[in-house]
């Protein structure tokens, strides 16, 4: 096992009367694919949103190699290489494919700033953005505006931006909803090899991939964590059994 | 689709063609209006890097046009031209700082908040110089002796000559435009239209996204600063009108008639406005009215603008070309 590099401790969030997330703690090695399964409501997102800072926590601490990021901006901590996916596509529509990905890669380079320089002459950021569009399987559709892709497509688009910025760690919310099954497959075999050298969060519906896929489980109900182990302990674990595996469809919404 | 981009660079070197030898044929007053016109276009095209590349609508624009204005007064000395060297670039650099400083404040808000915070920083600084002895107070000022270019003993440029001053607006026009031209295709021209396409995920991506609009607002105020310090020069007075809030709705509806997000359009609206002041101001005392009944309906006929109207035009004629 890698080391540690993300980790959430006694992380929680309150929506007003509610506790979307409480005392949520979780590891993230570098090397291991780390899933978070969950019934609707159980806070999986507000919990990739409180690592990502798109919400601030009200309490607990996130560490980032051991540094206390809690208080940082979206930005910074992206820029420290947290990379994240969102559940609903957040692109830039009127781009091409590729674009979106060149404007992810830049958001890496100091020289972001120089305006009598052409941002489509920088070899390293286009081909950066070519990687990323090869490894999310888009490259056949480079230079289609991303508002034409069918939805599968944006979604892989979302992916292939992620990747673009070169992250060490990887928060995908449900980065396989809305593929279609080749699609899907391709996406589970690039996050095989992407959790080699890489800290992933996987927030996902489709129960066969998780268990493909990840290294460890956690499982998540009304905002805390029931249950963390390896696949195997989780599917022969008796409390998650009752409480989610067995309580019909995850996905009946 | 190589002709589609040839066909607007002919068009733009056809327009730098007849701006430049203009003065040689037109009478003196259309020589005049069309120097104010090509002041307002770089006003406008300053503000379309705003509103139509970075999705920032300012209504509080002006502040830095009347502020450029404004410096070319304070630092003109009284009874000597001013040297262009220094008044220029004290102009510009006034109207930068200001809108550094009051970009720290408006930045923060979004949307209609914005549009009225950016208004609110325009008025305190309208009734700054309405109500203080430091640019006239409300009467305003005179300059007395307008910027000259020297080298030397030789005078170079007299900005007081109405040709010189012509050709130096035309100058700084051009030098405008293809400034804003070259900026846009640089990463941080595609930073900002990432901010104006969506923002949330700019942050995700990792862009600090308010230094990136701060830079764009940075470098509007003091394109707007441009304009302010000719339009100082052009008619030698400065009033606190010039930086009220007329101004800036004015200049926003140039940008609007033009067309944002396309820099011709904000010089195309700009021609179209102050034509159209000029025509209805002579028809009639309520000329606001007719100005108002054309700007609805170009909004609601052209929602892309005077800029749409060419390309609408050309789509037209092609299509009836293949068809017949």
């Amino acid at each position: 096992m890698g080391e540690l590099v993300l980790a959430a401790r006694g992380l929680s969030r309150q929506f007003g009367g509610l506790a979307a997330n409480k005392d949520v703690s979780l590891d993230m090695h570098r090397g291991e694919l780390h899933a978070v399964l969950g019934p609707n409501g159980a806070g999986k997102s507000t919990l990739i949103n409180l690592l990502s800072g798109d919400l601030p926590p009200s309490g607990g601490q996130i560490l980032y190699r051991g540094q206390d990021i809690s208080g940082w901006s979206p930005d910074r901590r992206s820029r420290a290489g947290i990379g994240r996916s969102y559940q609903r596509t957040n692109i830039f529509p009127a781009f091409t494919a590729f674009e979106n990905c060149r404007l992810a890669a830049q958001s890496r380079t100091p020289r972001a700033l120089h305006i009598f320089s052409r941002a489509q002459n920088y070899d390293d950021l286009r081909s950066a953005a070519d990687r990323a569009l090869e490894q999310a399987g888009l490259a056949a559709r480079r230079d289609i505006v991303a508002a034409t892709l069918s939805h599968g497509e944006q979604r892989q688009l979302e992916i292939a931006m992620v990747l673009a910025t070169a992250p060490s760690v990887l928060l995908l919310d449900e980065p396989l909803a809305g593929m279609g099954s080749e699609e899907s497959q391709l996406m589970v075999t690039l996050l095989q090899k992407l959790s080699a050298d890489h800290a992933i969060l996987l927030v996902e519906h489709d129960m066969d991939a998780v268990f493909a896929v990840a290294d460890v489980i956690t499982v998540m109900v009304t905002g805390q964590v029931l249950e963390s182990g390896p696949p195997d302990q989780i599917r022969a674990s008796l409390a998650v059994q009752e409480a989610y595996l067995g309580g019909g469809e995850p996905d009946d919404e | 689709m190589s002709s589609a981009i040839k066909t607007p660079r002919a068009a733009l070197l056809a327009t730098l063609l007849v701006l430049s030898v203009f003065p040689l044929f037109g009478s003196d007053y259309y020589s005049e209006l069309l120097t104010k016109i090509m002041i307002m276009a770089i006003f406008a095209m300053s503000l379309d890097l705003l509103v139509g590349f970075t999705g920032l609508v300012s209504f509080g624009h002006a502040a830095f046009f009347g502020i450029a204005a404004y410096a070319v007064v304070l630092v003109s000395p009284q009874y000597d031209p001013s040297s262009l060297w220094l008044v220029l670039p004290a102009a510009v650099l006034a109207a930068a700082v200001a809108a550094f400083v009051v970009g720290l404040f408006v930045l923060r808000t979004k949307g209609i908040y914005f549009i009225m915070v950016t208004l609110a920083f325009a008025q305190m600084i309208y009734f700054v110089f309405h109500d203080s002895p430091l640019g006239g107070g409300s009467d305003g000022v005179f300059i007395n002796f307008k910027p000259e270019l020297r080298i030397g003993e030789t005078q170079l440029l007299d900005l007081g000559d109405a040709g010189h001053f012509y050709y130096v607006v035309l100058l700084l026009l051009v030098a405008t435009y293809v400034f804003l031209r070259i900026l846009l295709r640089s990463p941080l021209g595609h930073a900002l239209a990432g901010i104006k396409s969506n923002e949330h995920r700019m942050l995700s991506l990792g862009f600090p996204v308010f230094l990136y609009k701060l830079a764009g607002f940075v470098i509007a105020g003091a394109l707007a600063g441009v304009a302010g310090f000719l339009s100082a020069c052009q008619f030698g007075f400065v009033t606190p009108e010039i930086l009220s809030w007329h101004q800036s709705g004015n200049v926003l509806l140039m940008v609007i008639l033009g067309g944002m997000g396309t820099l011709n359009g904000a010089a195309i609206g700009a021609f179209a406005f102050v034509v159209l002041q000029e025509v209805f101001s002579a028809l009639t005392k309520h000329w606001q009215f007719l100005m108002g009944t054309v700007i609805v309906l170009v909004v609601m006929l052209l929602p892309g603008g005077l800029a749409s109207l060419t390309q609408r035009l050309r789509r037209l004629l092609l299509g009836g070309g293949s068809n017949g």
